[in-house]
């Protein structure tokens, strides 16, 4: 980092470029500045959803493409992730006062056996920032787990997570058993982690795939729009 | 044609175990071409890369045989072999051809929060995980790694206490309980050794 950058002060920023160099502390997963950002907007007046979209989400939406074109590794990307909880920790409490109804809720967690959650927590923040309520189940779900949530919280998605090839088949499972409970026609299930893929989705019986965190809001939002509409 | 009538392509993690299983078995015939070890953390690059080395040295050859498991790429690198009609090692890691299928789910079964090391990881601990991870840059994702493992099982093809040393040194870095199986390589040599006795066949 050149002398310059790093005698930036935020709050001397107009707007505009303060979001601009938050997208870029975001990027290097700079959490104090970002923090910081988050509350300068604040003050100015802006809403928090406001922050949220246009400066938090904005600015991963630009990591998130470039982890998946082979610009940014999984490091920086946990680093900007760290750096948008920061940020988040001082919006959520304003947002949940508001009483903004949410977007849609997910229950999310990865499967039986499985106990990596790098990826599932990427989803469950992305979709926060999206506006969804997330209820996080945590690592090593067994079906009974995941469909006792379901009736619990009723959400409109459920989210299944898993990183080993080993473990990826027990989504067949859940979803099994959803059908059996008669209960799979009520929820929207996505799928993902590192080794799956859409032809694997499918065969689970999966409403979809989705590859990264950016797709997964995407179609989480798509898909609960329809799912209103039907 | 080479000299050499039977090509392994193998994980350049399998390199030295490898070699060493020609060396005890003479096999002479084999050439044994290796693929970056670096794709260990790019599962998704390896099909991409085992079908390319088919592609440019099966006409030298007259039996390729691939050592990987299916290495993370769920079902990927299968579809390359069965284009080839190529075999494969068992299994869906190292781990597992390494120690037996039923040995490994009740392992991965009894503790679901292990991490496994095997000689070659233990030996490039820090080219591949700490700088793969980016821990040595960052030590602070260390948590968001390895906070939801237990232990790290070391499965030693060798018996190399200097290995053995620097396996529990790494557990204590990730803050792992350690724990040691030896597995050798009769398994993974008897896999090998019986596809090419059927080739030959």
């Amino acid at each position: 980092m050149s002398q310059d950058e790093e005698d930036v002060i935020l709050a001397e920023l107009l707007d505009d470029e303060l979001v601009e160099q938050m997208f870029d502390d975001l990027y290097d997963g700079l959490a104090d500045e970002i923090a910081e950002g988050t509350q300068i907007l604040l003050d100015r007046g802006w809403e928090a959803k406001k922050v949220l979209d246009e400066a938090l989400v904005g600015g991963m939406n630009i990591v998130g493409v470039d982890f998946r074109d082979g610009i940014l590794f999984v490091p920086e990307v946990l680093l900007a992730a760290n750096a948008m909880k920061a940020g988040m920790a001082i919006l959520q409490p304003i947002l949940s006062a508001s009483g903004t109804e949410p977007v849609g809720k997910i229950v999310i967690g990865t499967v039986r056996g499985d106990i990596h959650d790098i990826g599932k927590n990427l989803v469950g923040m992305m979709m926060e920032g999206a506006g969804f309520e997330v209820v996080d189940l945590g690592i090593n779900n067994d079906a009974e787990t995941y469909i006792a949530a379901l009736r619990e919280h009723r959400p409109n998605i459920l989210g299944m997570s898993a990183l080993l090839t080993t473990t990826m088949p027990y989504m067949k499972v859940v979803i099994d058993a959803m059908v059996e409970e008669g209960v799979r026609d009520d929820f929207v299930v996505l799928v993902g982690g590192a080794p799956l893929n859409e032809e694997f989705g499918e065969a689970v019986g999966a409403d979809a795939y989705c590859r990264d965190a950016a797709t997964a809001v995407e179609v989480a939002k798509k898909l609960v729009l329809e799912q209103r509409a039907s | 044609m080479a000299d050499a009538t039977v090509l392994i392509i193998a994980c350049g993690a399998l390199a030295m175990e490898i070699v060493e299983l020609q060396r005890l078995n003479g096999w002479s015939h084999i050439k044994i071409q290796c693929l970056p070890a670096e794709l260990h953390n790019r599962p998704e690059k390896i099909p991409v890369a085992v079908r390319q080395a088919i592609k440019t040295c099966r006409d030298d050859y007259e039996y390729v045989f691939v050592a990987y498991a299916d290495c993370g790429t769920g079902g990927a690198l299968d579809k390359v072999l069965e284009e080839f009609d190529v075999a494969r090692l068992p299994g869906a890691h190292c781990y597992e051809f390494y120690v037996g299928t039923d040995e490994f789910e009740a392992m991965s079964c009894g503790e679901p929060a292990s991490f496994y090391l095997t000689d070659f990881l233990a030996r490039h601990f820090e080219r591949l995980v700490k700088e793969g991870l980016g821990l040595d840059r960052h030590p602070e994702l260390l948590s968001t790694y390895f906070g939801n493992y237990k232990r790290l099982v070391y499965l030693s093809q060798s018996k190399s206490p200097q290995l053995e040393a620097a396996a529990r040194q790494h557990a204590d870095y990730l803050g792992l309980e350690f724990e040691h199986r030896h597995t050798g390589l009769n398994r993974v040599g008897r896999n090998i050794g019986d596809h090419i006795v059927q080739w030959q066949s």
